[in-house]
């Protein structure tokens, strides 16, 4: 299946990624080719074979709802790149946004 | 033969009689990365202080009755750099991590120490993992010890870099198509991927959830064996962490003659280096004379193993790396907005590696494409695991070549990325199945190691390990590189 730039474009953007052209043209090559390649996987009839999610048999692991000591606030902050009273900083939300 | 010649369960018998001290055993690997790594560039960090006060403490302190149930005491250990500690950096090979002290240890690194060893450093990988060859790494590439020019395979290239150049005879990586076994064929050592859930996952900076699993490297099957034994456990930090039998502490001894070995003819087709092919081969031979009936199965599926993989461990990452967005740690750039922010920062944080892969599997999962290729995927990943419950419904083990050439040239694949997903063809089929597979060096080809494969049945690693053990006896006993002529 051929992708297109325009497409690549809109994926990057689901994926919060700001590319350069440059890289907007070598990714959809790039992954065009992975994505011919992949086109194998419709030589199979998968219609009656059920997904595989996990390979696992466990179902939902439960666990007691019990207090245990966890991380402080300050350890739990200590890798923010901006913090103020134990709080992540990041730049306004509303306004200005792409949309 | 100094102690950087033993393995791991020398050393550690070594430091629990006495004979040596942890210090001294610490100093030799300390010695030897100081004179191997500036060109072999298998650790991202090593943390000599910290390494010598834990082994000196163990010298001064620890009794002798003490150290005797320390498994590992002594023994020098590296971490591939996906795995948390809070006394050194985790980058995951990434820039968007560059800094970056974790609050926490991963379960694996607390088990480790708690037997005794003593963590020396944290190795180069592909970044979050992604890539055969460790040269997407953004702090630079890792060299095969065995020939300078050649890349160690990945993306736990450091760790398996670091146990053939005998810097340490033990690390820890983590193999999700085949990260853990195609570096340790590439560099001469052994290496096992678990069955799925075996090793608590708590600390692993996730790659692809339903694939991950963490696993040593090693320079004998017994150090694999000592090593499970004491990292496969269940963990109540890890929700996927199987509750299963441990594994045993030494491979039984076991006579190859017992178990049924299938040759799954889809391994041993075209593609195969001839060279790989010949020592592969001569091993096979080996087999049959010891009275080994190696039995022709077929998974017939295999051929849509890496079209699977490249589906599923695409879309697990682009959800996993949503969490790199400069908030909580790691790089931030600014922007003029949150949106900016976030899209500044992955730009820049990412290697392009990264992002082909969260492209791609942002794709996959996207409106109007989920059908078609993820759960398309899925249900390729089905057949491939029935191909698997059908043939060890046939046989015990199943041995293939670990990869189908030999460590290829520093530059060679990183410009075309389906080449390099190609390498992994014979490793994949286990992670997307969850079956524990062991990467075993069976000889040498042009100065280059070759791998041979076991694959097993879920929870089968005993076995796995005995057989491996048994035809470890049987060769000749693997030679180590000079890594580039450092002696």
């Amino acid at each position: 299946m051929n992708l297109t730039e325009k497409e690549v474009r809109h994926v990057a953007r689901l994926a919060r990624l700001a590319i350069s052209s440059v890289e907007l043209s070598e990714a959809t090559q790039a992954l065009g080719r992975v994505l011919d390649y992949i086109d194998l996987l419709n030589e199979l009839d998968t219609d009656a074979v059920p997904p595989t999610t996990h390979v696992e048999a466990i179902e939902t692991v439960w666990r007691q709802d019990r207090v245990v000591p966890s991380l402080s606030p300050e350890e739990a902050t200590a890798n923010g790149p901006q913090v103020s009273s134990q709080m992540f900083v990041v730049p306004k939300i509303l306004d200005g946004g792409e949309g | 033969m100094g102690t950087i010649d033993w393995d791991a369960v020398q050393t550690a018998d070594q430091v629990q009689r006495g004979e040596i001290s942890a210090a001294e055993c610490v100093e030799a690997a300390l010695s030897r990365i100081d004179n191997t790594n500036p060109t072999v560039h298998a650790f991202l960090h090593v943390d000599a202080d910290r390494a010598l006060a834990r082994a000196r403490f163990m010298d001064h302190n620890l009794t002798r009755e003490t150290k005797a149930n320390l498994p590992l005491a002594g023994v020098p250990v590296a971490i591939k750099d996906n795995m948390v500690t809070t006394d050194m950096p985790t980058t995951a090979g990434s820039k968007i991590l560059e800094g970056f002290r974790s609050p926490y240890n991963a379960t694996v690194v607390e088990l480790l120490e708690q037997a005794g060893a003593i963590i020396v450093g944290k190795t180069n990988m592909d970044e979050f993992a992604m890539g055969s060859s460790t040269e997407h790494s953004a702090y630079g590439v890792t060299r095969n010890p065995w020939d300078l020019t050649r890349v160690p395979g990945g993306s736990s290239g450091g760790s398996a870099a670091a146990v053939a150049a005998r810097m340490v005879p033990l690390a820890l990586g983590s193999d999700t198509g085949g990260s853990i076994r195609l570096p340790a064929s590439y560099c001469g050592v052994f290496g096992i991927k678990p069955t799925y859930g075996r090793v608590s996952r708590y600390g692993l900076i996730a790659y692809a959830s339903s694939l991950d699993q963490i696993g040593p490297l090693a320079r004998s099957v017994r150090d694999l064996s000592r090593t499970l034994h004491l990292i496969a456990r269940h963990d109540a930090k890890d929700a996927t962490s199987l509750d299963a039998n441990t594994i045993l502490e030494a491979p039984i001894p076991t006579a190859l003659q017992s178990l049924r070995i299938g040759l799954p003819e889809e391994y041993f087709g075209e593609g195969i280096d001839v060279r790989v092919r010949t020592v592969i081969e001569k091993t096979l031979d080996r087999l049959r004379e010891s009275g080994v009936d190696l039995i022709p199965i077929s998974l017939p599926h295999t051929r849509y193993a890496i079209a699977t993989y490249y589906l599923i461990a695409p879309a697990e990452a682009s959800s996993n790396l949503s969490r790199y967005d400069g908030v909580r740690y790691g790089l931030r750039v600014v922007g003029d907005d949150l949106i900016h922010m976030y899209q500044n920062t992955r730009q820049e944080g990412f290697g392009p590696e990264v992002k082909r892969r969260i492209l791609l599997g942002t794709h996959a999962l996207s409106a109007g494409y989920y059908d078609a290729y993820y759960l398309k995927a899925q249900k390729v990943r089905t057949l491939i695991r029935q191909d698997f419950d059908n043939a060890f419904e046939k046989v015990d083990l199943i041995v293939t070549p670990t990869v189908a050439d030999l460590p290829f040239k520093l530059g060679e694949r990183d410009l075309d990325p389906l080449q390099m997903y190609l390498t992994d063809i014979f490793t994949v089929t286990t992670n997307l199945a969850g079956l524990p597979g062991l990467s075993q060096p069976i000889g040498l080809v042009d100065g280059l190691p070759v791998g041979l494969q076991w694959m097993g049945p879920p929870l089968a690693e005993d076995r796995v390990l005995s057989a491996a053990s048994a035809l470890e006896a049987i060769l000749p006993s693997p030679e180590w590189p000079l890594s580039g002529g450092i002696q």
